[in-house]
């Protein structure tokens, strides 16, 4: 039986995850305190994904950058190609928390929006 | 001379919800005062995600969690003040504060807030051996040169210190194109939340070196290299285990300490182990009507556990602004014993706590499967099994306040208990 050990990342109790594949081909999770564990782990051993949040250059704001983030997580092997087109990204203020600021990055049906108003 | 009921000093997480809850509960003339050209304090830099669980349910990024406080604060038309900064609190509550628009102010108060927060230590404080070139700074000041001013600190980096911001700021000077050599931790365990590990270091296969510390910086004008040590039990390094870098930036992320400048001006009496002030269940300091909250108080991981606190300062305010705080009746201290390396608050009124008592505490090293024993004297209250305590991650810890009424005893204390 395969067994894997996890760090929960959902929030930052931190559980620590004990995982084992089943002979059915299901998934044991153990360790967790919230059933968000649950679902971290299988996802996070079959297709593992995160948030990912960086700056955009914004023009006439009050600051030189706005803070972004990917509304839910994407794939983890995809975060470098999505920090490409963020960076290429200039917007121009104002700007209000949650606008989008790039729809559906690399076709992962998930939009990049802004964190804050400015 | 200015008059008003409430003025809270500092416009971070903690001042806002102190505010806020202040005025909840029937405060009316509130200043909150801020020093930086904006509210939300440390929040508008921290633009990574994980903030909010617990307040609000959700995972929001550090300046979404302020903005949501800094609207909430603007829809009640609580005055602010930016830019300015306070010069000294007497114990009478008289707030000396001086900007650019008013010049030199005088603000009577019936009742203070102090959240001023804290700051990083510095190179100065850890006696690093070696040169002084540019490109040495804390993670904090990297931090907001790159999310909030625009500016790439460096190309290739070492990092000293494990605690939050140095993780978090591995990965992101990672995503933006530095590579990170290594995280170096002087102890044998790290400072930080372990999801951080996994998610910043462990992601990007940055690796992170226990029980090491930097023996030398080489450059003149700008970091040329570090080299690294590992250290034995008495933090000393051992000869023969050194590792050289080839870098141009040193981060530090070697601790937090509460700014309690004002706090020790206005006459309240700091805890030598957390570095803030004395409190109570209320959060009022061992100054009548100085209240403080957040992390002038003890150093947080979580800015949801910071708003708690401040909401119950906001509300300890308003009650003695009201005339309403009991301070007699059943009391005692807690102290903290063996394992355990503080208790936030140090005393409790037990009148003034509304349904349940919240305890906050550190331990002083890593423990598996312990249990954390509450006595008031000698008798047990009560037992809580533990799987991991960490000294990086604080313990929150909640009584019914049933369980502690009509028993007399004078400290309540914890400890960690290991399994026989």
């Amino acid at each position: 039986m395969e067994k894997h050990k996890l760090i929960c990342i959902n929030c930052p109790m931190g559980c620590h995850l004990e995982v084992t594949k089943t002979e059915n081909g299901g998934w044991l999770v153990e360790g967790n305190q919230c059933k968000r564990g649950t679902s971290y782990a299988i996802r996070e051993l079959t297709e593992p994904t995160r948030v990912l949040t960086s700056t955009v250059i914004i023009k006439n704001g009050f600051l030189p950058r706005l803070p972004v983030r990917t509304e839910t997580a994407i794939p983890k092997e995809k975060i470098y190609k999505a920090m490409d087109v963020i960076n290429k990204v200039v917007v121009e203020a104002p700007v209000k928390v949650g606008d989008v600021i790039v729809e559906n990055i690399l076709d992962t049906g998930i939009n990049v929006i802004a964190s804050r108003n400015m | 001379m200015e008059n008003y009921d409430l003025v809270v000093i500092g416009g971070g997480p903690a001042g806002l919800a102190a505010a806020i809850e202040a005025r909840k509960n029937g405060v009316e003339k509130i200043l909150v005062i801020e020093r930086d050209r904006e509210l939300g304090g440390i929040l508008q830099q921290c633009i990574h995600n994980g903030f909010g669980l617990h307040v609000f349910n959700e995972e929001l990024s550090g300046p979404e969690y302020a903005g949501r406080f800094i609207t909430e604060l603007m829809s009640m038309d609580i005055e602010y003040k930016l830019d300015t900064m306070v010069l000294d609190v007497t114990d009478d509550k008289v707030i000396h504060a001086i900007n650019q628009q008013d010049g030199y102010i005088t603000i009577q108060a019936k009742a203070v807030i102090l959240s001023m927060g804290c700051r990083e230590r510095t190179a100065g404080a850890i006696n690093i051996p070696g040169t002084r070139p540019s490109g040495v700074f804390t993670a904090g000041t990297a931090q907001r040169f790159i999310n909030m001013e625009g500016y790439m600190v460096g190309k290739r980096v070492v990092i000293l210190g494990s605690g939050d911001i140095g993780l978090i700021m591995a990965r992101r000077m990672t995503l933006e194109g530095a590579k990170v050599l290594a995280v170096v931790e002087v102890l044998p365990y790290s400072g930080g939340l372990t999801r951080n590990i996994v998610q910043c270091l462990d992601d990007f296969d940055i690796p992170l070196y226990l029980s090491h510390t930097v023996i030398d910086i080489k450059g003149n004008k700008r970091v040329e290299g570090v080299t690294i040590a590992e250290v034995d039990e008495n933090r000393k390094p051992i000869p023969g285990t050194e590792i050289s870098y080839d870098c141009d930036t040193l981060l530090l992320s070697v601790g937090l300490i509460p700014e309690n400048e004002l706090t020790a001006q206005a006459g309240a009496q700091l805890d030598p182990h957390t570095n803030g002030p004395f409190v109570n269940e209320s959060m009022e300091t061992s100054r009548d009507g100085i209240f403080a909250c957040g992390n002038v108080v003890h150093v947080h991981d979580l800015v949801d556990f910071v708003t708690e606190e401040s909401r119950r300062a906001g509300r300890g305010a308003a009650r003695y602004i009201q005339n309403k705080l009991v301070s007699n009746g059943q009391a005692f201290k807690t102290k903290p014993l063996n394992g355990v390396s503080y208790i936030v608050p140090q005393t409790v009124r037990i009148e003034n706590v509304e349904k349940n008592l919240d305890l906050f505490l550190r331990v002083r090293k890593v423990y598996k499967n312990v249990k954390l024993v509450i006595k008031g004297d000698d008798e047990v209250i009560k037992e809580i099994k533990k799987r991991n305590l960490a000294p990086g991650e604080m313990e929150h810890l909640t009584l019914p306040v049933n369980s502690l009424t009509g028993k007399s005893f004078e400290y309540l204390t914890i400890e960690v208990k290991e399994e026989a």
